[in-house]
């Protein structure tokens, strides 16, 4: 064993690794190399931080030192002036680590204060490539306390006692789902996990298995063994690359380690697992279309009952939980149930990722204890709305779910209080929005994206679906009726009440909940052919004002040549000409263009 | 993997390697590596304490370095923090030396105190 004085943590996440962290891996080699520190210093590839928005990210231990978007041309410096002599690198450091002379930990910085890492506490911390620093941070003793030292009955007792629900979105007991399970007739049964991650903005899941893919894979086993299953199965899409390698590597390592496959410990109990890639098909992340894909045939739901924890996968009892659900049982089995419900709300207990982007300053992913409020996540770990802009509203639950208000920015974070407003948890996606963002536009484009990806196999989701985005349209080009708000609501409660599954009914929730809280935009679009956040093309008009000083700029800019006026003279836009690409207001020196 | 032993064995080992990474209490030791105490032979002297503190498992030590301490011509210089008590400076370090510090100071509480600046002063 080697010990090193310092390690150098690279994020290999998907956000650090398309910002450039593979060439600064490579360089800090190269670095290490030249200085001869190869001996000294370690370099470990992580999952993901977090923070994104400051990627690429590099942590140096034993000083915790936060370096932010760091570029190849960096490293040769750190190498210098931090690892070769001891002096941190202040200038690139992440903003918010130094105050005045101070250099300030990676866990002091406001956007990790308020963070609780459970689900993610080992994701930026260990090498998910290797199974020993995993076993490191207690790593699979979970799965020998469970097989040396509990019943079943007493592993499902224990899951429900600490009130987990369901963290993909509908926040269903866990532990009851265990036992239905358990308890279902079979002489077969499988544990399934659902890693089909498809809200638009989501990455909570992906970073799970990039980060700690062992965490699943134990939950997967134990869940095995609760439920009576000795086969698992990983489904995830193959949009996911590095998620599913680094999946396929814990898995090999767990198997050559004995952590899976036969008499496992010792006691006779058989696990094993496979990974399924999905097509990328939103469809898929309902249940029971997500067992039809594993089992090769077409992605599309079927209606329950019965439910998979009778008829899953081949007619065979499934247990089939979310990503981020596993993610927490190994702790809940070491710690206890009552420490895990000890974190949270009353009816909603332990902690939530979710994914935060949009108008939002810093774009990540973070962990809260439940109960939390929004306003500590957008405006304390967020870091508040970029450019001075004002929060409008902030979607949660991706294009099932709904907006949220300012009016309700303290609510406290959980299943019952989100679903109180009109939205839902979902599975962790939130998008800010400040008031540059069209409500109307919004409910589009997220009717855009359930149109798409419907499945077909239901009328009121299919056709409804469509006729409810063609009537945005109209709206949204301006040639919105009074009668269609009304006909919005009405084929919104039909489709709600008449899908088969998950992604019909809720499909229309983007647009009740902005048609509940924005009424007065539809209503402006409708009646005055105005987009109040002037977002919406075909309903805004570009005019020069008094602040114009006849440079011409604009003009020699304006593709379809609508712009006149004589040079130091104020100008003018034939308006039946303009075709709106605010190509003359990016050109105009003096903020003179004005769009309404 | 067929015993709980083998597991704790694994992560006994494991541990050591990503130790550094967890909040910790404990001693510090550091050690002037700039471009006085690199000449000066600190880095053979960070190699020793590296290679004692693994060999003898103590899992509460961390070994960093630092810039200039300020008094060059003493250098290879160690500085060592441990908790509760009052910092020890030691100069003019070698591999050896490096070595001793370690087992008396670190291991049995002892500071060696005729390598200590205090010491070299008189």
């Amino acid at each position: 064993m080697e010990l090193y004085r310092s390690h150098v943590l690279i994020c290999g996440g998907t956000g650090c690794t398309s910002s450039g962290s593979v060439k600064i891996l490579e360089k800090f080699e190269q670095e290490l190399e030249k200085h001869d520190l190869t001996k000294e210093v370690k370099l470990v590839k992580t999952g993901c931080f977090g923070l994104c928005e400051a990627g690429p990210i590099v942590i140096v231990y034993p000083e915790g030192a936060f370096y932010s978007q760091i570029k190849v041309e960096d490293v040769e410096k750190i190498t210098e002036e931090h690892l070769l002599k001891g002096r941190i690198v202040k200038e690139l450091l992440y903003k918010e680590a130094v105050e005045g002379d101070q250099v300030k930990s990676v866990n002091e910085v406001g956007f990790y204060k308020k963070q609780q890492r459970v689900a993610l506490r080992n994701c930026g911390v260990i090498n998910p490539e290797n199974i020993d620093e995993y076993i490191a941070m207690d790593g699979y003793r979970a799965l020998g306390k469970v097989l040396t030292e509990m019943t079943p009955e007493e592993v499902i007792d224990t899951i429900k006692k600490s009130g987990l629900r369901g963290r993909g979105g509908g926040g269903f007991p866990t532990g009851l789902k265990w036992e239905f399970t358990y308890r279902a007739k079979g002489d077969q049964k499988y544990v399934a996990c659902n890693a089909d991650e498809g809200d638009p903005g989501a990455f909570m899941d992906r970073s799970v298995l990039e980060g700690d893919p062992h965490a699943v894979i134990e939950a997967m086993a134990i869940a095995g063994y609760a439920v009576g299953a000795n086969q698992g199965y990983v489904y995830v899409r193959a949009e996911y690359p590095i998620a599913v390698k680094r999946l396929q590597i814990a898995i090999e390592q767990a198997k050559k380690y004995g952590l899976l496959g036969k008499d496992i410990f010792g006691t006779g109990f058989d696990f094993d697992l496979e990974v399924r890639l999905g097509a990328g098909a939103f469809v898929c992340g309902e249940e029971t279309a997500l067992l039809q894909s594993i089992e090769g045939k077409r992605g599309m739901p079927r209606p329950r009952p019965p439910f998979p924890a009778n008829k899953g996968l081949w007619d065979k009892p499934t247990l089939l939980n979310n990503v981020e659900t596993y993610a927490n049982i190994p702790q809940i089995i070491l710690k206890g149930a009552d420490w895990f419900a000890g974190i949270g709300t009353e009816k909603s207990k332990g902690t939530k990722v979710f994914a935060l982007g949009g108008k939002i300053n810093n774009t990540g992913l973070l962990e809260i204890p439940m109960g939390t409020t929004l306003r500590e996540v957008i405006f304390e770990i967020g870091g508040g709305i970029p450019n001075g802009k004002k929060f409008k509203a902030v979607q949660t639950g991706g294009p099932s779910g709904g907006c949220i208000t300012a009016e309700h920015l303290d609510t406290p974070i959980d299943y019952d209080n989100l679903i109180a407003l009109g939205s839902m948890m979902g599975s962790g996606g939130m998008i800010v929005m400040d008031e540059d963002n069209c409500m109307v536009d919004i409910a589009r484009f997220f009717l855009d994206f359930t149109v798409d990806e419907s499945c077909g196999k239901c009328t009121p989701c299919r056709e409804g679906t469509k006729r409810m985005l063609e009537i945005l349209e109209k709206i949204t080009e301006g040639k919105g009726e009074p009668a269609d708000l009304e006909k919005l609501e009405n084929l919104a409660y039909t489709i709600k009440s008449a899908s088969l599954c998950g992604l019909g009914q809720t499909a229309p929730n983007p647009v009740l909940s902005t048609l509940q809280y924005f009424r007065d935009e539809y209503e402006a679009h409708v009646y005055d052919k105005k987009c109040p956040a002037g977002a919406c093309q075909s309903l805004l008009q570009y005019f020069i004002t008094e602040a114009c000083k006849g440079c011409t700029l604009c003009a020699k800019a304006c593709p379809v040549g609508c712009i006149s006026g004589e040079t130091k003279k104020l100008h003018s836009i034939d308006q039946d000409a303009c075709i709106k690409c605010g190509a003359c207001m990016e050109k105009c020196p003096f903020n003179a263009i004005i769009k309404k | 993997m067929k015993s709980l032993e083998e597991l704790a064995k694994i992560r006994e080992e494991a541990l050591k390697k990503v130790d550094l990474r967890k909040e910790r209490k404990g001693t510090r030791i550091v050690v002037g590596m700039a471009t006085c105490g690199i000449s000066a032979g600190a880095r053979p002297v960070l190699t020793a304490l590296l290679e004692e503190v693994q060999k003898r498992n103590l899992s509460d030590v961390e070994i960093t370095q630092t810039g200039c301490i300020g008094v060059c011509r003493l250098e290879p210089i160690i500085e060592v923090y441990k908790e509760g008590d009052d910092k020890v400076t030691y100069v003019e370090m070698n591999a050896e030396k490096a070595k001793r510090v370690i087992a008396e100071h670190i291991v049995n509480g002892r500071v060696v105190s005729e390598y200590t600046i205090g010491a070299y002063e008189k």
